[in-house]
């Protein structure tokens, strides 16, 4: 029996070996060399152990009276805030709406609503980027329509986040969308049966039945969305080719900036920590605040 | 419910349908129009109004992406990186979430808390440190480059664990008797059992892959050695802009990815949803 579980060790540990050796390289060893890369002034095109030097707390210290950080601290909630309920609420209003077709018509529908999930996120700033053209894009043509003013969209600070936002629900809401489905399809058709026997209204129904049954679900789509909005950088980047990236600057856009264009690796690392570490409060604040949930019911 | 109330309510059914399916096709229009963009000639999208069919439909713009740019190396680059990591992904997090699921070995706990924590590091906030090492490492314009910090996918496990967890004990049991080696136990049950999640798994880290974005674009930066996705942004025309041109190149990008999923339809959504720790 020793014998038997010390072959178990040996097997585990080679099942795990090749695993543990690429997180050692590219989770553990980069993410305690980003703390210590925060206490020192690198520059990152010429790195080297020679040219860093150790600056303390520097880096920190002057992140509250650098402009660019509080651009991209305050951009970063703004864009969480335009984009996380608003997402989850289509999402949930255009699941309702499936859950109650069948067959091929629900599958195309749900087909139709998810493919911009897939597609990658280049592919998506081109498609909008035509859409939403100043010149010749067809939503211009909406607009004139509408009577409104054409604006260069994506070159108009006050226009920029918004839009950059409803694509950003536009392409991730399918993933929501699936989520809403699994969920609606484990509430037992007797509870809504047993509602119709009752005369209840549809808006009854939603609100005293799918809406907290749905509850669970609707808790975890959202976690997922903050913290995943927490790092947006794609969108916001493409869309600010040719436009004004220092007023659209988010965290991701500017630990890019400092790193790869200003060649300031310490500077780029603080900024780092300090978006690692609102990440990993989100998710602690929301796991926990998901048990509660789970407790009560 | 009376008569009446029950006609009401069907009214007021067949209306959200109505809109349900008005609003999928609204939805899903921007890719329609710029699908059918890609086919027209340059003066023709930029007339003032709107066509939604070419009238004079062209291949040119995609005879041109093909011939023309380098959009045949960053499909090959594309390919072999995404392959890359679906592969390399897949396995290991095959084996771990075995010897995780199956085996007790000192360390167990300490490995499965690493993986639950990579789950909440966003790997974003590791760039700089991820450029530095690959450099470091002579990788940077390579695809092992590429491929090396996307690896990083713990949820791929997470569902490979589950999984195992659920194979009925007695299969192993019925296997110890007979003798059969831990990798026989793997290879003849555990991983024949599990051949759907596999093909979900895989999919889906292939499209994941495909579409990265962040770092192959900070990883390479000769024109020739970047994906496709990171390729269509950053290379454009020296004179004007040709948007029928940029058009077709985005199609292509986007078409294996499309097509994947319009082909493993019910894998992808399963894996999606599996992906998000609720049972599909």
């Amino acid at each position: 029996m020793i014998r038997n579980a010390r072959k178990d060790t040996l097997i585990a540990y080679v099942l795990i070996a090749p695993f543990v050796a690429i997180y050692g390289l590219i989770f553990v060893y980069p993410t305690i060399d980003m703390f210590i890369l925060s206490f020192q002034d690198a520059p990152l095109i010429t790195f080297g152990p020679q040219t860093a030097e150790w600056t303390g707390l520097d880096n920190y210290t002057r992140l509250p009276g650098d402009r660019r950080f509080d651009t991209a601290f305050w951009n970063t909630a703004y864009f969480v805030l335009l984009s996380v309920v608003p997402g989850t609420l289509v999402a949930l209003a255009i699941s309702l709406g499936i859950t109650r077709l069948s067959g091929r018509l629900q599958s195309l529908v749900l087909a139709l609503f998810f493919l911009p999930y897939i597609l990658p996120v280049s592919v998506v700033y081109r498609i909008w980027d035509w859409t939403l053209n100043f010149q010749f894009g067809i939503a211009m043509h909406l607009f004139d329509t509408l009577g409104i003013d054409r604006v260069p969209i994506f070159k108009t600070s006050t226009w920029f986040m918004p839009a950059v936002a409803f694509v950003t629900i536009w392409w991730t809401c399918g993933f929501s969308i699936l989520l809403f489905l699994a969920g609606l399809r484990a509430i037992p058709a007797e509870i809504y049966e047993a509602a119709e026997l009752d005369n209840a209204g549809r808006w009854t129904v939603f609100r005293k039945l799918t809406w907290p049954l749905l509850w669970p679900v609707t808790a975890l789509v959202l976690t997922i969305q903050l913290i995943l909005q927490l790092k947006i950088f794609d969108q916001v980047y493409l869309f600010s080719i040719g436009g004004r990236p220092n007023d659209n600057l988010v965290m991701v856009y500017y630990i890019y900036q400092r790193a790869f264009q200003n060649d300031d690796g310490g500077r780029a690392a603080a900024i780092a920590v300090v978006l690692f570490l609102m990440v990993i409060v989100v998710s602690v604040l929301n796991f926990q605040l998901l048990r509660l949930a789970e407790r009560k019911t | 419910m009376t008569p009446a109330a029950t006609r009401r309510t069907n009214i007021a059914g067949a209306i959200i349908t109505v809109i349900t399916v008005i609003a999928a096709v609204i939805w899903a229009f921007p890719i329609y129009w710029g699908i059918v963009s890609s086919f027209k000639l340059e003066d023709e999208v930029v007339r003032p109004y709107i066509e939604l069919w070419p009238e004079h439909p062209t291949l040119r713009h995609y005879w041109f992406a093909l011939t023309q740019t380098q959009i045949g190396s960053w499909y090959m680059n594309s390919v072999a990186t995404a392959l890359g990591v679906t592969v390399l992904t897949v396995s290991t997090s095959l084996l771990v979430g075995y010897a995780i699921s199956q085996l007790r070995f000192p360390g167990r706990r300490a490995l499965w808390y690493l993986i639950l924590a990579s789950f909440m590091v966003p790997t974003q906030v590791l760039i700089i440190n991820h450029f530095v090492l690959i450099a470091n490492m002579g990788l940077l314009n390579t695809w092992a480059g590429i491929i090396l910090p996307q690896l990083i996918h713990p949820v791929v496990i997470i569902v490979y664990k589950q999984f195992f967890d659920q194979v009925p004990k007695e299969f192993r049991e019925a296997a110890v008797m007979d003798n059969a080696s831990e990798l026989g136990i793997l290879t003849k049950i555990y991983i024949p059992m599990n051949w759907g999640v596999t093909t979900a798994l895989s999919i889906v880290t292939f499209i994941w892959a495909w579409n990265a974005f962040l770092w192959p674009f900070l990883a390479v930066t000769r024109t020739e050695m970047m994906t496709i996705t990171v390729g269509i942004t950053q290379v454009s025309d020296a004179f004007g802009v040709y948007y029928a041109r940029q058009l077709a190149s985005a199609v292509l990008a986007g078409f294996p990815v499309a097509l994947a999923y319009l082909l493993f339809q019910r894998r992808v959504t399963q894996a999606i949803t599996l992906s998000a720790g609720i049972k599909g």
